[in-house]
This record gives structure tokens, sequence and C-alpha cells, in this order.
């Protein structure tokens, strides 16, 4: 069991490295209850049936561990955003060109969530910044407590900016509150410009939209202001960058999103 | 399919409650999910009978409730029934609305001996 929140998760620590190798893996918890946990046993004909009242949240733990990891960065000024997308949207490409653009103006640091490999963390650590991987296994998503142990082997970041790549996965992030000030949602435009209506909570749970792959919209039949209007209609509040990691068009206004976050 | 990390977490309650309340067998577990709480009841029942294998809740009947989405109109006020997260306003039309419950799942009550 893990020793820093009693969480059922097999974690493989690094092997001693904080941040050039080594992911930590989270595996789905064993239906083995936990020592102390009763054990099941051939019920007696005469035992009695009780009605227990729970009324638990079953998102109150994770939603706990957020709270903790928000206070956390919110202590050291760290500005922590959520990329989230479907597989293939170009996060890593956009984080890589990020990262290149703000080393060292600020702190960075990159928890990489993929279900496999670290490939994802090692196109950042090439770049100079610290990563650290996290495979989730089975998992469909990180959650706060991921987020948590992640963040234990990055450096101090006071006043710098954690970028966290969940898995790519329109559906279930939007469910998992990491503790993170932001949710960057990137849509591409090879995709669908129905992706908002149909994927309405990631969309409803973002603050920023980037529409990436912009430098190929020329060659689509991509309908951008409606890939816009539909993300809006989902979520009326959400702001939207159309950019291009690959040309560098709409970097500027990334950076500048990135800048006021910080100082907000 | 976050409905297994939602049943892992149905199990660490069911754990938790079976050490304070010294139960021996969990027969019956009721939770309450939101209609716009993006958790599919089939794959709920599938993680919930997967997860609970060899546990005390083995078998245990599920009973999922569903509570009513609800929304709040930001352009004229007035409280909106969401039946899915892109329902508009019965009032005035507007896709402009706030989502004030039925986001959420909880276990509600265990039936155990």
């Amino acid at each position: 069991m893990c020793g820093t929140c009693g969480c059922g998760h097999t974690l493989i620590k690094p092997a001693r490295a904080k941040t050039t190798g080594g992911a930590l893996n989270f595996r789905p918890v064993s239906g083995t209850p936990e020592a102390g946990a009763a054990v099941p046993q051939t019920p007696t004909s005469e035992a009695e049936t009780r009605r227990i009242k729970v009324e638990r949240d079953l998102l109150a733990e994770n939603d706990g561990w957020a709270g903790e990891n928000r206070a956390r960065f919110g202590a050291a000024k760290t500005l922590a955003l959520n990329l989230v997308s479907s597989p293939g949207s170009g996060k890593t490409t956009i984080l890589v060109r990020t990262l290149q653009e703000l080393r060292g103006k600020v702190p960075l640091a990159v928890i990489e969530g993929d279900q496999q490999t670290e490939n994802d963390a090692e196109r950042i650590r090439a770049t100079g910044v610290p990563a650290v991987q996290i495979n989730t296994g089975k998992g469909c998503h990180l959650d706060a407590v991921m987020v948590r142990h992640g963040a234990e082997e990055l450096p101090d970041l006071a006043c710098g900016v954690l970028f966290i790549e969940n898995v790519g996965n329109l559906v279930c992030p939007a469910s998992f509150d990491l503790g993170e000030d932001a949710k960057v949602l990137v849509l591409s435009v090879t995709e669908g410009e129905d992706k908002p209506l149909k994927y309405p909570d990631m969309f409803r749970a973002a603050r920023l939209m980037l529409l990436n792959k912009c430098d190929l919209l020329p060659h689509l039949a991509f309908d951008a202001e409606l890939a816009c209007a539909n993300a809006r209609r989902v979520n009326p509040d959400i702001e939207i960058i159309r950019l291009s990691a690959t040309s560098g068009e709409g970097m500027d206004d990334w950076l500048a999103w990135i800048a006021r976050q910080q100082a907000a | 399919m976050h409905e297994m990390s939602l049943a892992e977490s149905v199990l660490r309650i069911i754990e938790d409650e079976a050490r304070s309340h010294e139960l021996q067998r969990v027969r019956g577990v009721t939770l309450e999910i939101g209609k716009l709480a993006a958790v599919e009841p089939d794959a709920m029942r599938f993680a919930f009978t997967a997860v609970t294998q060899d546990t005390l809740a083995e078998g245990a009947t599920l009973t999922l409730l569903e509570i009513p989405g609800e929304g709040h109109c930001a352009a004229c006020g007035a409280a909106v029934r969401m039946d899915d997260a892109l329902a508009l306003c019965a009032q005035c039309g507007s896709g402009s609305v706030l989502v004030t419950g039925g986001d959420r799942m909880r276990i509600v009550e265990l039936e155990a001996e």
C-alpha cells in the first residue's frame, strides 16, 4: 500500500533519479480486501440484515486530494494546467513548443499521463524541462492522488507553471478534479466540428480551448467557425485560441493567456 | 471507462463502512447517480460486479437511483430541468444554462449483515 495516502495503487517509484526516468505505474485496485477489512464469510441463516445509511460522495476522496493539491500549488504560487483532449490532437507537440518558449523565464515541470510508455516524458525531457511519467495501466484518466505522487517527484515550482498532460480521452478525465487551476482542452482541426456536442462534459469543464493544427485548414473541409460555435454552445464562457504548434501561429496568444493566469 | 474507478471508490467506501459497523456481508448497495454525472448505468453495473468479486460485497444487488439534472438559465434566471448536458432553457430557449444539480454520484445505503 502507498505510504503517503494509503491508496491501494501499486506504485513503482523511479529507481533513484527524481525526474530523469522511471515511470510511476498505477494498476487498478485488486478486488481483494485490504488487511483489516471485513472478510467474506459464509452467512449464517440467522444473520440479521441491517440497513446502513451512508450518504458519501463517490468522488469525495478524489476531491479531497484535489483540494490538497490545489492548496499546495496555491501556496507555492504554481499555476497548474490540466491539458485534456482525444488522442492525437497534438497536446505533447504544443507542450514541447510552449516549454521551449517559456524555458529560462519561469520554473517549469510536466506530469505526463499515458496508459503505457514513457515516450511523452522523454520528449519533454529533451527540452530540458523535468517531467515525470505516470502510467495508468488500464486506467483511462489521471486522478488527484496520481498527480500528488507525480508532483512529489518534481522540483520546487515556486511562481512557475506545472503542465499536467492527461490521458488522451475526451470522456473520463472530465469527472476527475486534479487540483488544477484550469483545464485546457485541445481540439485539432483534423477532428470533427461536432466534437463539443458529442463530448459536452469535457468542453463544459474546460476554461480554454486550443484549436490546434490550424496550419492544415487550407487543406481540410473543417469549419473552424462551426467548431467554435459548438464549443460555445456547450460552454458559453470558454475562451478559444486558434493555434498551430507546427507553424507557431497563435503561440503568442497562448503564452499571453498563461501569463494572465499566472498574474490572476 | 471511468466507471471502473468509481466502482473502486464504492468498494473502498463499503470496506470502510464494514470496518466501522462490523459488517460481515453486504447484500445490497444503493447509489444515487446524477443524470449529468457522465456515468453509464450499464458500465457501472459491469464495473461493480467486477470489482466486488472475492470481497464482502460479492453478489450484492446494486440499485441505481437517477437524480434529475438541474440548471440555472444565465439569460433569464429560470430554473431548468436538464435531461442532458445540452438542454436549452424551457422559458427563453437560451443555451446558456449552468448546471446546479444532478452532476454528482453518491452511495446512500447499504443492506448488510
